[in-house]
């Protein structure tokens, strides 16, 4: 992953939240899609409870993962296309650049694809010497701006109309208009001239279907369509995980999908690509690939406790209901997987010590699973990873994130079993807070280390005689 | 279903204990009224939830297991915070999972423990616990005892059965508000934040006063109004519905 640009979480989210348009925008996007999703999942013919069943299937698949895949391969081979599985990011990056080079490529048009961000393609292509161009608006903008995805689905919501409108004058070279309608204008101009001259076109996949052989992409602006199909070769990466067994269960998936990524019953267009064209086509590349990647989901697989992260088919519902995310954007965890679901596979694909800011910054409030199509228990996968971080793994290679704090837990579970140790400190704390600036009754500063607490907030000062010592003494007898 | 002349054993969250004990005064004057029989270990000291959620989980079992030696005894148990339910509900369990023996004597604490409003309400079938009540309500759900008990409307039918009181529903009032334990100290800013937003719903929904289930929550909502000089109440339910 050598995108990943390893930002301080939490001076990014102070960064964040010092901006008002960020802030704003975040409101508004979780206004919108955070309670849209759950209406939409209300009106679901079989209710919402189908998010449960397809936890189920998501279940059984990944647990058949290797013969779902094979299924896969072999359905896709015998439709004339060829498949690559990459063991990591390098060996992915490697056999499009040499696929890219086969055919000469000096241009690439690109459909959303985090997985394509997952494993730096961009940058990969463009030190080959290879041009390439992002084609969903969003991305489009943001690779403009030189800037990264601030979230899965909406990769531009932390730049306004304004900042567009400048980014496109100086960029594209338009007189300076604020008017989205003609922002949209002219990215489509720039855009279909690209299309017209690629030699090759990239794509990510929603999720395959190994019954029929084909991988799925869910846009609603048609540029995956048109980078799938029009350039002479198109090279799709999938994360091994993203695939369904049958039809059958691929059209729930698809459908939760589409209602947790925009509360959209369908998105606009949904391709099934299967191979290349046949040769009576008119339409469609000549050469299709299929990269399946696995860069660290083998050992996710291995283990039961972590393995329903696997089930995650990156719709960014979750995004869209966290009270984190709401506050600090997607740039504060340092990669384009934010939210809750960065916050779990971040520290499981790229390093549970790196990213432990991003699995213990989180309430554990529980949002996410209520908005997660396929129900996964993320505050369960939160909780487990940070208990690595408390003792440290050896299987992982996670060392102890802190030994005060486990200095401070150990003398916690001391103090717990022993009423009377556990008086004597809240007596001495009653003690100790009479030094302590007050307002109003309320305690202004608490020293280190909970002095976080009180930048922002005041809080109330220890009782002078505890409930168990009023019962004791019968005060309340 | 449970019998409502079981003697009810007070579970007291730590932060009632030591910060709010007049909320567990309450709460003890409710039951009082109802005609229920009370005990209240007084070995007992914290759950384990605070070293649980930081990953701590030895120290959570060592928590855990004091818990259960002093609560298995008990006929019924019932706790004024739904965070603490949820840990001894669902996380003991998990914490013991290896465990057959401990398991099962978790098992069984866990399936007697309630929150209070779930256990006024649900086990013991009253809404109208007769209280008055001078102002204007909000209420602010707790996420553990909202998305981890599906606790949402027993505590919303107690406060609209108030004399006296004017019952509103600020906006997101299912939203996180900050606290998270360590969170709101390690992340200090990220949880003041997060506060700033609750305490923005509740004041622009014209309360005077905010209720709820969980001194956690409410001590985050509590420290917020206190430093921006906004001034509204914070109640536990079981103040509220003392009065």
């Amino acid at each position: 992953m050598s995108e990943i640009t390893t930002a301080d979480y939490i001076a990014e989210a102070k960064r964040a939240l010092n901006n008002p348009v960020l802030q704003s925008a975040l409101t508004d996007l979780q206004n919108r899609f955070g309670r849209g999703t759950a209406l939409a999942y209300r009106n679901l013919p079989e209710g919402p409870d189908l998010r449960l069943k397809a936890h189920d299937i998501r279940r059984k698949t990944i647990a058949n993962l290797d013969i779902v895949l094979e299924t896969l391969v072999a359905n896709i081979r015998k439709n004339g296309g060829q498949v690559f599985f990459a063991h990591d990011a390098d060996a992915a990056l490697e056999y499009c650049l040499a696929t890219a080079r086969r055919h000469q490529v000096k241009l690439a048009v690109k459909g959303k694809s985090m997985v394509s961000e997952e494993i730096g393609l961009n940058t990969a292509l463009i030190g080959a010497g290879i041009e390439v161009a992002e084609t969903d608006l969003g991305e489009y903008i943001i690779q403009l701006a030189g800037e990264r995805p601030s979230h899965i689905i909406a990769p531009a919501i932390h730049k306004s109309r304004k900042d567009i409108g400048s980014l496109f004058a100086d960029k594209i070279k338009i007189p300076y208009t604020d008017d989205p309608p003609s922002l949209t204008r002219a990215a489509r101009k720039a855009l279909r001239e690209k299309f017209l001259a690629a030699d090759m076109g990239f794509s990510g996949c929603n999720i395959a279907c190994a019954e029929t052989g084909h991988i799925v992409t869910v846009s609603n602006e048609g540029n995956i369509r048109m980078s799938t199909t029009m350039p002479k070769v198109h090279v799709a990466i999938m994360g091994m995980e993203r695939v369904a067994a049958r039809l059958a269960d691929h059209d729930i998936l698809l459908r939760l999908l589409c209602r947790g990524a925009a509360a959209q019953n369908m998105g606009t267009y949904v391709s099934y690509i299967g191979g290349p064209r046949y040769l009576q086509q008119v339409d469609g590349p000549d050469e299709f690939h299929l990269v399946i990647l696995d860069n660290g989901r083998s050992r996710i697989l291995a283990d039961e406790e972590f393995r329903e992260m696997l089930y995650c088919i990156r719709c960014a519902a979750c995004l869209n209901v966290c009270p984190v995310y709401g506050k600090i954007g997607g740039h504060s965890y340092g990669h384009p997987y934010s939210g809750p679901v960065g916050a779990v596979v971040m520290p499981l694909l790229a390093g549970i010590n790196r990213f432990k800011d991003l699995c213990q910054g989180e309430t554990l409030c529980g949002a996410c699973q209520d908005a997660c199509p396929v129900n996964i228990d993320i505050p369960r996968l939160l909780l487990a990873l940070r208990a690595k971080l408390a003792d440290g793994d050896a299987g992982w290679q996670v060392s102890r994130a802190s030994i005060p704090e486990k200095g401070i837990y150990t003398l916690w579970s001391w103090i717990v079993q022993n009423r009377r140790l556990y008086d004597f400190f809240l007596r001495l704390a009653g003690l100790g807070q009479s030094f302590l600036p007050k307002n109003k009754g309320m305690i202004r500063r608490l020293p280190p280390p909970m002095s976080g607490w009180t930048r922002g907030r005041d809080i109330q000062p220890v009782a002078g005689k505890s409930f168990v010592d009023r019962w004791r003494s019968g005060d309340i007898n | 279903m449970s019998d409502p002349n079981k003697t009810v054993t007070l579970f007291i969250q730590c932060l009632v204990d030591g910060i709010y004990p007049e909320v567990g005064e309450a709460m003890v004057r409710i039951f009082r009224k109802l005609g229920i029989n009370l005990i209240c270990p007084t070995k007992q000291t914290c759950c384990g939830q605070p070293a649980f959620n930081a990953g701590y989980r030895r120290e959570a079992g060592v928590a855990a297991k004091r818990f259960i030696d002093i609560f298995e005894a008990a006929e019924v148990i019932v706790c004024p915070s739904g965070s603490c339910v949820t840990m001894v509900r669902h996380h003991y369990p998990q914490l013991f999972e290896d465990d057959d023996s401990w398991l099962q004597r978790a098992r069984q604490v866990a399936a007697k423990t309630y929150e209070l409003t779930e256990y006024i309400v649900d086990v013991l079938g009253v809404e109208d616990l007769g209280a008055h009540y001078d102002g204007t309500i909000t209420y602010h759900d707790s996420c553990h005892l909202l998305r981890n008990l599906r606790v949402k409307a027993q505590p919303r039918k107690l406060l609209s059965k108030i004399s006296g009181a004017e019952f509103i529903e600020m906006n997101d009032a299912d939203r996180c508000c900050g606290f998270g334990g360590s969170f709101s100290v390690k992340y200090a800013d990220i949880s003041a934040a997060m506060a700033a937003d609750k305490v923005d719903n509740i004041i622009a929904c014209g309360a005077d006063t905010v209720v709820g289930c969980d001194m956690g929550c409410l001590m985050n909502i509590q420290g917020m109004l206190s430093r921006k000089g906004v001034d509204i109440k914070i109640m536990h339910i079981a103040q509220i519905l003392a009065a």
